[in-house]
């Protein structure tokens, strides 16, 4: 365990000093402030738009920006340890190779897990002053919590991609890939799945197919509370048959689990 | 102190269809210093590994005090090894005393006596006034000193050494040895990893010459020259040219250098007092073989060897074509 704290603590620490930690921060409070003001834009009138409009539009930003910094701030994890030559003399020292791999998910988790907080916590906290509504901070707990899982699942299989391949540039090319898979053509081909074939899917088995997913996971989550007015695209026919939250918890936590895992295994059996 | 701090039994290590390390016995004792010789892909470094226990032997048996180095079992003995890689480069961003506290803490020192350790080992391999700078504004000096100090940690009872003084200026060489020459009359065992260096030969107990993954000589340096009959160099001057005069001298003098005799070691007594009455000698120069010459005729040696075996191997399949 003290092993397992050590490299988080390293990880965390160099976290800080990349200013990675600052500059996520920043980007998600500047555009969850800036959607939170200026989302009603769009109708006319500036000001404090209305939660479920605030919360739809965090959210359609966030799938595609967490995922994306998930696996820019993680994927040379492993493979740059490797080509400067660190990762062979930490496996020299007293600690296990998932202990090594725990302590850098713990240490890199908590930088995506702060800078969420305070990045989103802070637009939150604006939204529930203007609004003075205690549904503020329900959803935004409920909207915060679903993005660190997502930031965390991505994480995960950012590990997945450093530990698979030898060199940093096709790991940062696997995860340009991995992030336009997830992120967009996913979704276009449900949509294609939808449109272009007639009675080819049931709503149930778009919900399911969905469950492949974690960043549209991450939609249905915050989605399905609101008015489907704001929602549209293949989510709106999904939300209508929509899981518990409980369940689409359970989805997104074993999306992170389940990488998690692989990873470990993954790097147990490699050699260097 | 009669079990050897590690010992190789038969062990190699082979990577699909390529044999890095074809099966090698050897045994380090306690307090030796074993220098281990080879050129690029000769299978030091997958030796080392294996001894670290990074690498799990194909064949063969590994030993390190008295466990398998890559099991379980063995984990707390790994506080008590070091090991310099051949090419580490340390975290760039963060400072020197940062990234050795790190290691130290993940070799089991508590915060405050990581801290402590780390500077005392800064202070060691002299680079105490760099410590608070970013790693990447060292030169390549400095990182190696930096990477040695890392072995240094926890007083290791065996340290792996890959190509120590590359990069090191001769004042940081002679720190170096020093380092090791204390090391090892504390108790530790060491295996120095290089190409032949000058200068390494008063430091090390015993030498292993590899090449292409095969043992091919192993023993004191003593014991090396021996086995290879290298002549003895000796130089005299002031005979003028009456050597070649000399019928008993004339035939150990070699047409490339005039000057001197190559004495096959157990003519040299006969031959030195033959040089002494000799009127005109006004100095001798005797000149053993070093280490390089050593290790360059095992290599050569090698090289024939492994050139007949194929020229055999073709002879035979010629004969049954024909």
């Amino acid at each position: 365990m003290r092993q397992i704290l050590t490299v988080a603590n390293k990880e965390f620490h160099d976290g800080l000093r990349n200013r990675w930690l600052i500059s996520i921060t920043l980007i998600f409070a500047l555009l969850s402030i800036g959607l939170t003001y200026f989302g009603a834009a769009a109708s006319g009138a500036v000001g404090v738009a209305s939660l479920s409009t605030t919360v739809a539009s965090l959210a359609s930003l966030a799938v595609f920006l967490i995922p994306l910094i998930a696996l820019l701030l993680s994927y040379d994890s492993f493979v740059g340890e490797q080509e400067s030559g660190t990762l062979l003399l930490l496996l020299t020292y007293p600690i296990s190779k998932s202990q090594l791999l725990l302590g850098k998910f713990i240490g890199q988790g908590s930088i995506i897990a702060l800078a969420t907080v305070l990045g989103f916590g802070s637009s939150a906290v604006l939204l529930y002053f203007q609004l003075g509504d205690i549904e503020v901070l329900t959803s935004f707990s409920i909207f915060i919590f679903s993005a660190i899982l997502l930031g965390l699942s991505f994480t995960a299989i950012s590990y997945l991609i450093s530990l698979s391949v030898s060199e940093k540039s096709k790991a940062a090319g696997f995860a340009l890939i991995t992030w336009f898979l997830f992120a967009l053509a996913f979704d276009l081909a449900l949509l294609a799945l939808l449109v272009g074939v007639e009675d080819g899917i049931s709503q149930n088995g778009l919900t399911q197919l969905m469950m492949l997913n974690p960043a549209d996971i991450f939609r249905l989550v915050n989605l399905s509370g609101l008015d489907s007015s704001d929602v549209n695209g293949a989510l709106a026919v999904a939300i209508n048959a929509s899981l518990s939250q409980a369940q689409l918890f359970t989805a997104l936590i074993a999306w992170v689990a389940l990488p998690l895992t692989i990873a470990i295994f993954i790097f147990k059996r490699k050699t260097l | 102190m009669n079990t050897p701090l590690v010992s190789l039994i038969d062990a190699g290590k082979s990577y699909q269809d390529l044999d890095a390390l074809k099966s090698v016995t050897m045994y380090l004792n306690q307090g030796e210093v074993m220098g281990l010789f080879g050129h690029n892909g000769a299978g030091k470094t997958t030796m080392m590994k294996l001894i670290l226990g990074v690498i799990s032997p194909s064949r063969g048996k590994v030993e390190v005090m008295g466990m398998a180095p890559d099991s379980k079992a063995a984990w707390h003995s790994r506080t008590k090894v070091g090991y310099l890689p051949e090419n580490v480069s340390f975290y760039e961003q963060l400072t020197g005393l940062e990234v050795l506290s790190y290691f130290a803490k993940l070799k089991g020192f508590t915060k405050g006596r990581a801290k402590k350790q780390a500077i005392d080992l800064l202070e060691q391999v002299g680079i105490t006034h760099a410590m608070k700078r970013p790693v990447k504004t060292y030169s390549k000096g400095m990182r190696q000193r930096l990477g040695l100090a890392q072995a240094f940690i926890g007083e290791p009872k065996l340290l792996l050494l890959d190509e120590p003084t590359v990069g090191l200026d001769p004042m940081a060489t002679r720190d170096f040895y020093q380092t090791v020459d204390q090391l090892k009359s504390n108790g530790s065992s060491i295996i120095l990893c290089s190409h032949v260096l000058p200068g390494v030969e008063q430091h090390i107990d015993r030498a292993m010459i590899l090449s292409t993954g095969q043992l091919l000589a192993m023993g004191t340096l003593a014991e090396l020259r021996q086995q290879a009959a290298l002549p003895v160099a000796i130089k005299p001057s002031g005979l003028n040219g009456s050597l070649a005069n000399d019928s008993r001298l004339n035939g150990f003098l070699t047409a490339n250098c005039p000057e001197t005799l190559l004495v096959p070691e157990q003519e040299k007594l006969s031959v030195l007092r033959q040089l002494l009455s000799h009127e005109g000698l006004d100095d001798l120069h005797v000149e053993a073989a070093n280490l390089e010459q050593v290790y360059q005729h095992f290599l050569s040696l090698h090289e024939k060897q492994h050139e007949l075996s194929l020229h055999g191997k073709q002879d035979e399949s010629g004969e049954r074509k024909s």
